[in-house]
């Protein structure tokens, strides 16, 4: 039997199992059964991703499953590499969600929410295995009914759940309805709605047809991915849904997005004009540039979290934007490099995002807040949640030797190459390009400086921060899988290559994107080499050996009270907190964030130069979602209300109503 | 083995060297102000006495705040290790890359930044605030200018550029050459926290940015970071000087054209030290506010070089 059926049954199957299991489950056990569900599900994935990858296809057709249709599965490398990293999430998280809602826990308890979660895994996996439009389609509102159930988990709790749950579901279905438009207008023009035929009829199709199947596709993929401006659903969403959720959404969901957009653009449509990637480069640039700054200036750990994950997408989109512009210019080696450079920092950030999420859901549960601002002093109460954490802000940081380093180092390889006769648009685009990837790090760096040195060191702010607890062994486990596959990712990432390579190739890219063995990654056409490991080892070995020389030879250490000026011991109070580590960043990006500011000076009754308080209030609101969505909003709003005044009560009204349509069908059937 | 050599001897080099371009770039600008000034070895005087003194860290401190100096000392000896400075055959290429030196000289900033806000005070705070502003505001130039260098070989490979321009001077004396010259200069003096960006002799809380970081640290903790901040100036102004001049940059490891690349290096992070310390009497430091003005100025033109360097190529 084929492997990739044998572990997709399985994962099925268990995904089953554990959804019914967990209905009667007495409420003591459910968190255990669907954690490990979970988590079986998602290994049952990553073992079917890892068959694909190493070169295992696997097509079915079940044409009794479903009425009409049937289901159509196809698993190639592409698939595989997103059955791999959809996988290792679900199975981390699974292990997370038996401590964070076990014993003492926090989160949704009810058991409805609870079976929905291997389900969405399911879900999650079927999306990159479906092989027609039909089966595609089912799965991606599969996974978007179940994810919005799983958001709405703590909607008892707060009136911000169920707004976020709103917004999630209209941007979800309306993404929906396009990709619907765009699909089955592809599946029209081929003469098929099976994957291998639109492949098949792919290059033939018109340019005006392809064009508009990809900006329809586009428009849906890009909002599940989380792309400005299609973006406002993701930080809410994220911020509020349970955190196992926001770690799944987050660092899986949003991923088949970036699925979405490769099988339609590149393989299925094959490539297409330049307009097409030079629009999704644009943005992905506009991503990067606002999502990392909306996260540096952000004080909610999750939604900061989630801001940070529209700037990486935004990352992925210019690398895919890369390849399809080198493709288009014949340039197939540096085409391979940047569909690599995309899909590496998937899985980098697949495995960043899920440690940082579940270290913001164990800093949620035991502090019983996601304000940075009363946060600090977590690293002397939580020293392990701390330490997974640092691993995976440096990741996210893209600082070596982090994972995130590797892939936005072959992103800039990509983008830095020249190509003769490239035309102007190029040669202004790939520079410009290059100052938004490293602008994107630059603030990306300071933002993650900014979490982990006001979240976590220092003095605690908050009574939530000073009572806090270290999490169950069951999360710190979850989230010590996660760094080491980060730490794995980030030193060894040449394991990668020749799955990168055979999907490369499958997509008709260059056939050989690295050169050599060894543990240094070469690049075989630009001749740049990095070698992680040698930072790695170099970097760690030099630090401890200095420290290690500090201790043998110096004197030790002895701890005073710090520089206080004269005045008296330090408060918490007196630290630099999230909002005022930002501010400077805010005020050089004042024209971009227009952040809102009000200062109320009350003066003494006895003299108006005597001050008696000071009010200062900042808000920073989310400037694209106020005037891109706000007034279509207000539009759709207003609709709604005069459409109220049409049905006014009166059955004389309805009647007329009535007799109208009928005349009006009637006037139209003779005149056709 | 050799190219092993050659690494723990430009590391060495660096190191010893660091100090004395401090010491160099005091002397020159106390001649210039009309005054006595130290000694050349001076700073490597207060690092003696630095190192044998005792480390005290403040109460609230944590793991962050004493790892600090390490990382920074390590990540600068290990761009002093591969980046090519005596020799353009290093024994880590996969470490002398341009992106790669830029992100361990990063790394070495942010650790540093950790270990302000880890004091729990709000000088320290103030001072990683402000760093990680410039250093987000770096970044972007930093790597336009690389683009424009990289173009001479197609790879960001920094032996592979050095070595490029040493033996073909006419790839090296271009408009591009010049425009990304200017822009990484400008940079260097940011990263490396130099006038007009930061004032390094300064302790006043309103214009302080790396001594407000380091502020509470004392002994040996002191003696690291302060070595290691000079080492970084040593390391930018030699990539600076090797990228632009580069010739005296042996090829190979043979002990005889390492001693005269040594000797080359040195004359030439001299003469560099010489120009900026002179250059700092002339100038004030800048606003914090207006330090976005100016790296957005070189910004325009590292993206001018890149643009030139294809244009005109």
């Amino acid at each position: 039997m084929n492997p990739v059926a044998a572990a997709l049954g399985a994962a099925f199957a268990l995904a089953g199992s554990g959804a019914i299991a967990a209905l009667p489950a007495p409420a003591r056990w459910g968190p255990a059964v669907v954690g490990a569900a979970t988590a079986g599900v998602g290994i049952a994935g990553a073992a079917a991703g890892g068959a694909a990858v190493s070169g295992t296809v696997w097509q079915a057709y079940l044409p009794d499953l479903l009425p009409l249709a049937g289901v159509r599965l196809a698993v190639d490398p592409l698939a595989g590499w997103f059955l791999l990293l959809v996988g290792g999430v679900a199975a981390v998280v699974g292990v997370y969600t038996i401590g964070y809602l076990g014993r003492d826990g926090h989160g949704p308890a009810a058991r409805g929410a609870l079976a929905v979660l291997p389900v969405f895994v399911a879900a999650m996996l079927l999306v990159p295995a479906a092989g027609s439009v039909s089966t595609f389609l089912l799965a991606w509102e599969l996974m978007a009914v179940t994810s919005l159930l799983l958001v709405l988990g703590e909607h008892r709790h707060s009136p911000a759940v169920r707004t976020a749950g709103l917004w999630y579901a209209a941007m979800t279905q309306a993404g929906f309805v396009t990709v619907l438009l765009g699909l089955t207008r592809l599946a029209a023009a081929a003469g098929g709605e099976s994957f291998a035929a639109i492949r098949a009829a792919g290059a033939g199709l018109s340019p005006v047809t392809a064009g508009g199947v990809f900006l329809l596709c586009l428009a849906g993929f890009a909002s599940k991915a989380g792309a400005v401006p299609l973006h406002p659903w993701l930080p809410r969403a994220h911020a509020e849904a349970p955190s196992h959720v926001s770690a799944l959404m987050s660092a899986a969901m949003v991923k088949l997005g970036v699925y979405g957009i490769v099988r339609v653009g590149f393989d299925l449509l094959g490539g297409g004009a330049r307009w097409w990637w030079l629009l999704l480069g644009a943005l992905g640039a506009v991503s990067a540039l606002y999502g990392i700054l909306q996260a540096a200036v952000a004080t909610d750990l999750k939604r900061l979290l989630a801001f940070s994950t529209s700037e990486n997408v935004g990352l992925i989109l210019l690398g895919l934007a890369a390849a399809g512009v080198w493709a288009g210019a014949g340039q197939d080696g540096v085409a391979g490099v940047a569909l690599a450079a995309a899909l590496l920092h998937a899985a980098n950030h697949a495995g960043f995002k899920t440690l940082l999420f579940c270290g913001a859901g164990s800093v949620l549960r035991s502090t019983g807040t996601r304000d940075l601002d009363a946060l600090g002093g977590l690293s002397r109460r939580m020293p392990a949640t701390t330490a997974l954490f640092t691993v995976g802000a440096l990741c996210a940081a893209a600082l070596p030797p982090g994972n995130g380093f590797v892939s936005e180092w072959l992103l800039l390889q990509a983008l830095l190459h020249q190509a003769p006769q490239a035309g102007t648009v190029l040669t202004v685009a790939a520079p410009v390009a290059v100052a938004v990837v490293a602008l994107t790090a630059g603030v990306g760096v300071a933002t993650y400086v900014k979490v982990l040195g006001t979240g976590f060191l220092a003095r605690p702010r908050g009574d939530g921060a000073a009572t806090a607890v270290e999490s169950p062994r069951s999360m710190l486990v979850a989230m010590g899988l996660a760094a080491a596959a980060c730490a794995g990712l980030a030193i060894v990432p040449v394991v990668a290559a020749p799955a990168l390579e055979r999907i490369a190739g499958e997509l008709r890219a260059g056939p050989e994107l690295f050169a050599g063995g060894g543990v240094d990654l070469r690049l075989a056409g630009i001749g740049s080499i990095v070698s992680p490991l040698w930072v790695a080892v170099g970097v760690i070995g030099l630090a401890v050996g200095f420290a290690a020389a500090g201790r043998a030879l110096g004197r030790a250490r002895r701890r005073a009270p710090a520089w206080d000026c004269g005045d008296g011991p330090l408060t918490a109070r007196m630290e630099y907190t999230a909002t005022s580590f930002a501010e400077p960043l805010q005020r050089v990006f004042d024209d971009v964030l227009a952040p809102e500011q009000d200062v109320d000076v009350t003066p003494a009754a006895e003299s108006a130069y005597i001050v008696r308080a000071v009010a200062y209030r900042r808000r920073l609101p989310d400037r694209i979602e106020a005037h891109l969505y706000g007034p279509v909003i207000a539009a759709a709003d207003a609709v709604g209300r005069a459409g109220r005044r049409l049905a006014n009560g009166s059955v004389h009204r309805y009647l007329a109503y009535m007799l109208a349509a009928l005349v009006a069908v009637l006037v139209a059937g003779v005149i056709r | 083995m050799s190219a092993w050599v050659t690494a723990a001897v430009q590391a060495v080099l660096v190191a010893a060297v660091a100090p004395l371009v401090i010491g160099l770039m005091r002397a020159v600008r106390a001649r210039l102000e009309g005054r006595a000034g130290g000694r050349l070895a001076q700073p490597w005087r207060d690092l003696r006495k630095q190192l044998r003194k005792e480390p005290v860290i403040p109460a609230d401190a944590g793991m962050f705040f004493t790892a600090a100096p390490v990382v920074l000392m390590a990540t600068s000896v290990l761009v002093a290790g591969a980046a090519p400075y005596l020799s353009t055959a290093g024994p880590l290429p996969g470490v002398a890359d341009l992106v790669v030196v830029v992100g361990l000289l990063l790394l070495g900033t942010v650790a540093l930044a950790l270990a302000g806000l880890d004091t729990g005070t709000a000088f320290g705070g103030m001072g990683a605030s402000r760093e990680m502003t410039i250093a987000a505001l770096v970044e972007p130039t930093l790597l336009l200018a690389v683009f424009a260098l990289s173009t001479r070989v197609g790879a960001t490979d920094l032996g592979a550029i050095v070595a490029a321009g040493a033996t073909d001077p006419a790839r090296v004396f271009t408009p591009a050459g010049a425009l990304a010259a200017a822009a990484l200069a400008i940079a260097t003096l940011a990263e490396a926290g130099r006038l007009p960006v930061d004032n390094p002799a300064t302790h006043l809380e309103l214009t302080m940015v790396h001594e407000a970081m380091v502020l509470e640290y004392a002994g040996r903790d002191l003696a690291l970071v302060e070595w290691a901040a000079s080492m970084r100036l040593t390391i930018l102004l030699g990539l600076l000087a090797n990228l632009f001049i580069p010739w005296g940059v042996a090829s190979g490891a043979q002990p005889a054209a390492l001693v005269l690349a040594a000797g080359v290096f040195v004359v030439k992070l001299a003469a560099l030290g010489g120009l900026v310390a002179a250059g700092e009497v002339f100038v004030a430091k800048l606003r914090l506010f207006r330090v976005p003005e100016l790296l957005a100025g070189s910004f325009v033109l590292g993206l001018l070089a890149v643009i030139a360097s294809s244009v005109l190529a």
